[in-house]
């Protein structure tokens, strides 16, 4: 196991993609001390930010001390082994991740498992802006893998979206599954209004309130259960949009009924179907 | 300063040298005779090729839809950078780059003057702006001038002579080049949710047809004794079966040729030359095409060559954008520039394994290939449309080398392989004509008589390569021939040596050409279009013409027109 334990509090941001097991783990301990990370716009060794020790021989186990809210990139295009941060992380943690797991015992910034590819990402505290979404400009977001956030997320998570699963055990904030082509996003509470906007597949599950579903998404049916991931079933029935049609999609929308009584108008919609 | 580049292999075909080894003398910026051999710099050539520096009369390089360009593709800039060095500034981007980049990266190819082909006469200022921030070679602009109200209305009334009043008055104030002409009535047509279909489909409440403007403008053209041509993006370009149009258009300027001057240059030739009436059996028209072209003296091509990778379409053809988003549903930009023009942007990636893309890639080269006379046809991607114009080398080794091509043919998608024309194409083009395709007759078509050639006279812009035309053979050592068009050892820029090996050793300023026309009675017309703006503009007409000292280094070519 290798530790790195932030020595000060940090003033200027830092861009550290150096710290993910794929980079540590064939380095001896001075050779992981003499690597360079940027601080500002100087460059640094890691051994000035962070006291490091290696314990066992576990070398693809890495655990980070600290407020790192000022770092960026950890774990940035990793492909196996843990990290496990014991407190809060900047921007672009496990950026195109291809494997590997990274656990976050804190918040973590925008960005967070951008474009990833495989591997697990688990947060116990919040997350930002673009949840596994891509680089400004690039229309193919998270292509596959996990990430579980235990609190809430904020805007745009899973925008562009092309396979693989976000969980939100919390809130989300607007426009979740922007544009997104394939895959599954999870929101447990409360999610904020235009989820799904411009999608053209994938499955979308709001257990909790929602204000209002886009107009160009329509309601297909009234279902009693949904499916998250393998067997993983919530009993209880849900309405099911279809959309966005403004793009064609056939994206799946599920709404919580009991939590959300506002949307039963939509209901007539399905029996007047009937009728004819 | 003065120089001596001895020794080198020259290659000049505006004054038909074919690789004599020869010593070419600079001084003062200009080709000499002879220079004072002890003070003058001695650059050894020995075993290189000598060549003019590359002129490229088609690469969208600067402007508001260039920019645009820029702000709708965050992704094409973050992964492509260059550092700053003791010279140069920093710059991004793959296929539309900032624009210092763009000058290094020409420079360092050996190129030293570009023109710039859409300029919308609104969004001039800002073009030239972008221009003087582009360093190392010379440019000029194109202004665009096909749906401009007032020129359709001249049209629809029959009045031509007004008509080239007003494309003259424009050219001045503008600081343009020549008369680019998108589209022709399909962009005013798309002001209304429509295009057109053919040369005689009427373009809406003006009463005119594209027919009649590509005439009146090929006149206008006559008339002002412009050095260029008209510059002409074919209508309905970029769909199946348009070879037709693309045939009607230049036959319909035929009558209006001057002797053996050209009176059409046909741009991007390759997005106009698709056979077939769906996506699906497209085919290449290129054979007629070229069939066409060799026949008559009255046109000249440049390619629009297909490049395989991810690069960004611009064109002034807004509905051929919107029909391009359509197709890829990638994001898209429209604009309507007031009463002159409009514009659409839609990043594109180009797949070997995409019929179309390799139907389109074959076609451009077929073209270069078919066309028997290389000064009719010039090396162009129509830079970004069909590719970044770092990709020149590349295409290079495949109009010399057959080999080259088959390396790349055998990558294609299959059903393009069976339906290709280059398989049965064994030409390769000899260093000669690709120096013409790429310097001499650009600048020949272009009219700048200073460019382009080693004569004594000419301006001292000199590509220098690390090419032995006796030691190699282009169409076995095709690698050599890209890696030495990539990086040229030394481009010499008005007499100063600007690239060694590869490397920016000096950053200089390019001037920007413009053609100052001569006309008479200029000052009762500028009375009449004072009112005009008015109506037409939201721009008043004394703050809508380009000024001279805003050029950072003017060269007007002083024209009389004959009006």
């Amino acid at each position: 196991m290798i530790s790195l334990q932030l020595k000060n509090s940090l003033k200027f941001p830092v861009t550290a993609k150096c710290i993910s097991p794929d980079a540590l783990q064939d380095k001896s301990l001075e050779e992981i001390e003499k690597l360079k990370i940027w601080v500002g716009n100087k460059k640094k060794e890691l051994r000035e930010l962070f006291k490091i020790e290696i314990r066992g021989s576990e070398r693809e186990v890495i655990h980070v001390y600290g407020d790192l809210t000022k770092v960026r990139g950890i774990g940035a295009e990793m492909t196996m082994g843990e990290l496990t941060i014991h407190g809060n992380t900047g921007m672009h943690l496990g950026e195109e991740m291809k494997g590997g797991k990274i656990t976050v015992y804190g918040n973590t910034g925008d960005w967070t498992g951008s474009m990833m590819k495989n591997g697990t990402i688990e947060i116990y505290g919040n997350t930002g802006n673009y949840l596994g979404a891509p680089y400004r400009g690039l229309d193919k977001g998270m292509s596959g893998g996990k990430i579980i956030v235990h609190g809430n997320v904020k805007n745009e998570a899973g925008a562009y979206m092309q396979n693989g699963i976000i969980r939100v055990y919390g809130s989300a904030g607007q426009f979740a599954g922007l544009r997104m082509k394939d895959g599954t996003i999870y929101i447990q509470k409360k999610c904020g209004e235009r989820v799904g906007a411009n999608m053209r597949d994938g499955k979308i599950i709001v257990q909790g309130f929602l204000k209002s579903v886009l107009p160009t998404f329509t309601i297909e049916d009234l279902r009693d259960k949904v499916k998250i991931e393998n067997e993983e079933v919530i009993k209880e029935p849900f309405y099911l949009f279809l959309g966005d049609l403004a793009e064609d999609g056939k994206g799946k929308l599920y709404i919580s009924k009991k939590k959300n009584p506002h949307l039963n108008f939509y209901e007539k919609f399905l029996e007047g179907e009937k009728i004819e | 300063m003065e120089l001596i580049i001895r020794n080198g292999f020259v290659f000049d075909p505006l004054n038909k040298v074919e690789g004599e080894k020869m010593d070419v003398f600079v001084k003062d910026g200009k080709i000499v005779e002879k220079v004072d051999e002890c003070k003058a710099k001695v650059i050894d050539a020995s075993g290189m090729m000598v060549l003019p520096g590359g002129v490229d009369l088609h690469c969208h390089i600067a402007g508001s839809e260039v920019n645009a360009g820029r702000l709708l593709r965050p992704e094409d800039h973050f992964k492509n950078f260059e550092r700053k060095t003791r010279v140069t500034r920093s710059g991004s981007g793959h296929s539309v780059p900032s624009t210092f980049t763009t000058g290094y990266r020409y420079a360092r190819m050996g190129y030293t003057t570009i023109m710039n082909p859409a300029m919308p006469p609104l969004e001039a200022k800002h073009t030239h702006d972008e221009l003087n921030d582009t360093p190392m070679v010379d440019k000029g602009s194109y202004t665009l001038l096909t749906d401009w109200w007032f020129i359709l209305e001249c049209l629809g009334n029959g009045k031509i002579e007004e008509c080239a009043r007003y494309a003259a008055w424009i050219l001045k104030a503008t600081k343009g080049y020549a008369i680019k002409i998108v589209n022709p009535g399909g962009i005013e047509a798309w002001g209304f949710g429509r295009n057109v279909q053919s040369l005689d489909d009427p373009v809406p409440y003006f009463n005119v047809t594209p027919r009649e403007i590509i005439r009146a403008l090929c006149k206008v053209n006559n008339w002002l004794g412009l050095p260029h041509t008209i510059h002409l993006h074919t209508n309905n370009l970029g769909k199946p079966g348009n070879y037709i149009t693309t045939l009607e258009t230049m036959k319909c300027v035929e009558d209006l040729a001057l002797k053996d001057k050209p009176v059409i240059h046909i741009t991007h030739c390759q997005f106009s030359s698709f056979k077939g009436s769906n996506w699906r059996n497209l085919r290449s028209g290129a054979e007629e095409i070229a069939r066409y072209v060799n026949n008559h003296s009255h046109v000249t091509l440049d390619m629009g060559q297909v490049i395989f990778t991810n690069t960004t379409t611009m064109t002034a053809d807004a509905p051929f954008q919107f029909t391009l988003h359509q197709l890829t549903g990638n994001k898209w930009m429209n604009h309507d520039v007031e009463t002159e023009t409009s514009s659409g942007i839609v990043p594109f990636r180009y797949k070997r394994k995409n019929f179309v893309h390799a139907m389109q890639w074959s076609i451009g080269l077929e073209l270069a290939l078919l066309v028997d006379n290389p000064w009719k046809i010039f090396l162009t991607t129509d830079h970004p449309n069909a590719g970044p114009f770092t990709a020149y080398p590349r295409i290079i080794s495949w109009l010399v080398s057959r080999k080259a091509r088959e390396s790349t043919f055998k990558k294609i998608s299959l059903k393009a392989q069976r339906k290709s024309l280059l398989p049965s194409i064994t030409r390769e083009l000899t260093l000669y004509e690709i120096t013409i395709m790429t310097r001499s007759g650009q600048a020949k078509v272009l009219g700048l008589k200073n460019k382009g050639h080693l004569g004594v006279g000419a301006d001292a812009d000199v590509a220098i390569y690390n090419l032995n035309p006796e030691a190699i053979d282009p169409s076995k050592d095709y690698k050599e021939v890209r890696k030495a068009f990539r990086n040229a050892v030394y481009t010499i820029k008005n007499g100063e040596i600007v690239v060694k090996n590869g490397e920016i050793t000096k950053h200089v300023n390019g001037a920007t050409l413009w053609i100052n026309l001569q006309t008479s009675e200029q000052k009762l017309f500028n009375e009449k279009l004072k009112e005009k703006f008015r109506d037409y503009w939201t721009v008043e007409y004394e703050n809508y013409a380009v000024e001279e000292n805003r050029l950072k280094i003017s060269n007007p070519i002083n024209v009389e027109a004959k009006i």
